[in-house]
C-alpha cells in the first residue's frame, strides 16, 4: 500500500516558485490501476517521481508499504527503487550497448545476483513477454514495440510492489502502442499495482481509479478530460 | 554489485568504444614504458659505472701529486705542488707493509712510427704491478722487464687498435718502432678490452716508468696506482704514505688520495638520483595520462547521463555508480600498464641483443612504482568525474537530451 499525506513539492522556475504537487493525499492499495492525466506541467511526472522515490517532497508524509520514505538514506531509497518499483519511460531507457538480455538483467546485476542466474532469470521473462527470441539483440536492432516490451521486462523482473509508466505509448503507433497497454493491464490484473500517466484519453478510461491532477492539485474524477 | 560485474559492465563500455579504449591504452602504457624504459637506461648507466670501478680493483688507492683540498676562497696561487712525486718517491713508500703491490705512473702521448705509419697514442710508463692493478691481460708476448723502476729498457707493449693500425694482420712481436726520439721492440700485445675509467685500453701503449721519464723528459709521476694488503687499511697506509712523502718533500705531504670506494659510492649516488630524476621526467607522461583518464571519463559521464540516469532509477545507489566509472578507469590502468611493461621489456631486450656490453634491466622498484603511479593517478583523475556522476539528478538526466 501507498499512502501520501500532505505531500508538497515547489521547484523554482525563472525566479518564480511553482507548486508541483500541493498538498496531495493519495492513497494506492496493491492491484490498483490508476491512470493520471492532466495538462503539461501541472506535476503528472513530480507525482511519478515521487511516488517512485527520485524526487524528495518538500513537505508531507509519504508511506511505501508501511515504511516512511522521508528518513530513508539514499542508498536505502535506491534499494526500495530496485526491489518495489518498476519504471517504465516513454522512451524506453535501453542501455545501447547492453543486449536485450542484459537490459533485463540490469536491476539483477545491481542487487548481487550471480551471472548465470540473471541469465536464466532474464531469459525467462523475456519469454513471459515472447521476446525469448531477442534476447542477443541490441536495441538499435529492435522495433519500438520490441523495445518497450524489453523495458517492461526489465521493470517487472524484481517482481516490484508497483509499475510506474511515464507514458509509455508515447514513442508508439497506435497499434504497437494497444499492444503495450494490454500488457500492462494483464500485468495489473494478475495483482501489481499501475499507476499510468498519459496525455491520451482513450487509455487515460481505461483505468478503473482516474486521477486529474492541474497546478499540483489531485482530484480523482470518474471521467477523464482532454487537456493540451 | 559484485565486483566481477564492475568489470564486466565496463568489458561491455570497451568494446562499444574500441577506438577510445585503444588511445586510452596507448596513453597509459606509453607513460609507464617511459618511465620504465629511463630508469632502465639510468640503473644500466650506474651499473656500467659501478663495473668500471670494480674492474679496477675494490682494494685500490691512488695517489695523486699535489694537495687538492676544497676549500673556501680565491683558489691558491701555486695550485700544483711544486714537488714533483717521482719513481724513487714510489720505492721509498714499498717499505710500507700494508702495501701489496705499486706501480707508479707517468703518461702522456707520444708519436709512435712503424714503417711509413705513425700515429699518436697515449703512452703509459709502468712497472709489471701495473697490469695486474688495472686487470689489463695480454693477448701475446710478455710483460714489462721486473726492473721496469730502476732501469730502462727499449721494450713496448700495444694495445690491440694500435697493434692493428699499425701491423695490421702481421706479426708485430720483435718488431722495433720508434716512440718519439726512442727505438722500442715490441714485445706484448695487450688483450682486446673495452674501456677503463675512460682510458680506451685498445688504443694505448705501456713502457717501462724509466724509459718513460726519458721519453716525455720528467720525473713527474702522473700518478700511483697501489694495492692493498688488506681490507680496511686504507687509513693506516695513507698515514705512512703522509709521513714517508713528507719526510721526503721537506715536510709537506703534498698528495692526494683517492679511495675507489669514496669514488664508488659517490658515482653511485650521483647515478641513483639522475635515474630518478629520469623516471620522475617520464612519470609527467603519466600525469598527463590521467589527465586524458579524466577528460575522456568526463566525457562519458556526459554522453551517458541516461544511462546513470536509469540506473539509479532502477536502484543503483550513489556508490555503484561512483564505483562504475572508477573501475573503469582502473581497468584501463591495470591494462595499461602491463601493455606498457611489456613493451618496455620487449624493448630492453631488444636493445640488450644489440648492445651486449651495455647491462640493461629494469629496476623492480622502477616497474614497481610505474605501475602504481599509473593506477593511483587513474584513480585520482576518474574519481572527480565519477563523483559527478554519481550525484547526477536521475530526473534531470534521464529527461537531457
Amino acid at each position: 500500500m501507498i499512502e501520501l499525506k500532505g505531500i508538497e513539492k515547489v521547484y523554482t522556475l525563472g525566479g518564480r516558485p511553482l507548486k508541483a504537487l500541493d498538498s496531495v493525499n493519495l492513497t494506492i492499495h496493491r492491484g490498483d490501476y490508476l491512470s493520471v492525466m492532466g495538462p503539461s506541467g501541472s506535476g503528472k511526472s513530480t507525482l511519478l517521481n515521487m511516488i517512485g522515490l527520485l524526487d524528495r517532497p518538500d513537505k508531507g508524509q509519504l508511506n511505501i508499504g508501511g515504511v516512511a520514505t522521508e528518513s530513508l538514506t539514499e542508498p536505502e531509497r535506491a534499494t526500495i527503487r530496485r526491489d518495489k518499483i518498476g519504471f517504465i519511460f516513454q522512451s524506453f531507457h535501453l542501455v545501447p550497448r547492453l543486449t536485450a538480455l542484459e537490459n533485463v538483467a540490469l536491476p539483477l546485476m545491481l542487487s548481487g545476483v550471480p551471472l548465470k542466474q540473471r541469465k536464466e532469470q532474464a531469459m525467462a521473462g523475456l519469454a513471459q513477454l515472447d521476446l525469448d527470441a531477442r534476447a542477443d539483440h541490441l536495441p538499435k536492432q529492435l522495433s519500438g514495440g520490441q523495445l518497450q516490451r524489453v523495458a517492461i521486462a526489465r521493470a517487472l523482473i524484481m517482481q516490484p510492489e508497483i509499475l510506474l509508466a511515464d507514458e509509455p505509448t508515447g514513442n508508439l503507433d497506435s497499434k504497437t502502442g494497444l499492444e503495450v497497454m494490454d500488457l500492462l493491464e494483464q500485468v495489473n490484473q494478475q495483482g501489481l499495482t499501475l499507476l499510468l500517466v498519459t496525455h491520451d484519453l482513450s487509455l487515460g478510461k481505461r483505468a478503473p481509479r482516474k486521477l486529474q491532477i492541474i497546478d499540483g492539485k489531485i482530484t480523482e474524477v470518474n471521467e477523464h478530460r482532454a487537456f493540451n | 554489485m559484485r565486483l566481477i560485474d564492475y568489470f564486466i559492465y565496463a568489458l561491455t563500455v570497451f568494446v562499444r568504444h574500441k577506438m577510445r579504449t585503444a588511445l586510452l591504452l596507448l596513453a597509459l602504457s606509453m607513460g609507464v614504458a617511459s618511465v620504465i624504459i629511463l630508469t632502465t637506461i639510468g640503473e644500466g648507466a650506474r651499473h656500467f659505472i659501478h663495473q668500471e670501478f670494480s674492474a679496477m680493483g675494490s682494494d685500490l688507492l691512488i695517489i695523486l701529486p699535489g694537495k687538492k683540498e676544497t676549500q673556501g676562497g680565491a683558489p691558491p696561487i701555486n695550485g700544483a705542488s711544486p714537488r714533483d712525486l717521482t719513481i724513487d718517491d714510489v720505492n721509498a713508500l714499498k717499505t710500507i707493509n700494508s702495501i701489496d703491490q705499486i706501480a707508479p705512473i707517468i703518461a702522456g702521448t707520444a708519436l709512435i712510427r712503424f714503417g711509413n705509419k705513425s700515429r699518436e697514442v697515449i703512452t703509459m710508463g709502468s712497472t709489471t704491478p701495473f697490469f695486474a692493478l688495472r686487470n689489463m691481460r695480454l693477448g701475446e708476448g710478455r710483460l714489462l722487464p721486473d726492473n721496469a723502476d730502476s732501469h730502462h729498457s727499449p721494450v713496448i707493449i700495444l694495445g690491440s687498435k694500435v697493434k692493428q693500425e699499425l701491423f695490421g694482420a702481421e706479426n708485430a712481436l720483435g718488431e722495433w718502432l720508434n716512440v718519439g726520439d726512442f727505438r722500442f721492440r715490441v714485445i706484448g700485445v695487450l688483450e682486446e678490452r673495452g674501456e677503463s675509467l675512460g682510458l680506451d685500453l685498445r688504443d694505448m701503449a705501456v713502457i717501462g716508468v724509466r724509459s718513460a721519464e726519458m721519453v716525455f723528459d720528467s720525473p713527474a709521476l702522473f700518478r700511483v696506482i697501489l694495492k692493498l694488503k688488506y681490507a680496511g687499511s686504507e687509513h693506516y697506509t695513507e698515514q705512512q704514505v703522509r709521513s714517508i712523502i713528507a719526510s721526503r718533500h721537506e715536510g709537506e705531504d703534498d698528495v692526494t688520495f683517492i679511495s675507489q670506494d669514496a669514488m664508488m659510492s659517490a658515482f653511485d649516488n650521483v647515478m641513483l638520483m639522475v635515474t630518478m630524476v629520469l623516471g620522475a621526467i617520464a612519470a609527467i607522461s603519466l600525469i598527463v595520462a590521467g589527465v586524458l583518464i579524466m577528460n575522456v571519463t568526463y566525457i562519458s559521464v556526459a554522453q551517458r547521463k541516461h544511462e546513470i540516469g536509469l540506473l539509479k532509477a532502477i536502484g543503483a545507489t550513489a556508490k555503484q555508480v561512483k564505483t562504475i566509472f572508477v573501475i573503469e578507469a582502473l581497468i584501463l590502468a591495470i591494462i595499461g600498464s602491463a601493455f606498457g611493461l611489456l613493451g618496455a621489456i620487449a624493448l630492453i631486450e631488444l636493445a640488450t641483443t644489440i648492445w651486449s656490453n651495455f647491462y640493461l634491466a629494469a629496476p623492480f622498484w622502477a616497474i614497481f612504482a610505474a605501475c602504481s603511479t599509473a593506477l593511483v593517478v587513474s584513480l585520482l583523475f576518474s574519481l572527480v568525474p565519477a563523483k559527478k556522476a554519481a550525484q547526477l539528478d536521475p530526473i534531470i538526466a534521464l529527461r537531457s537530451k
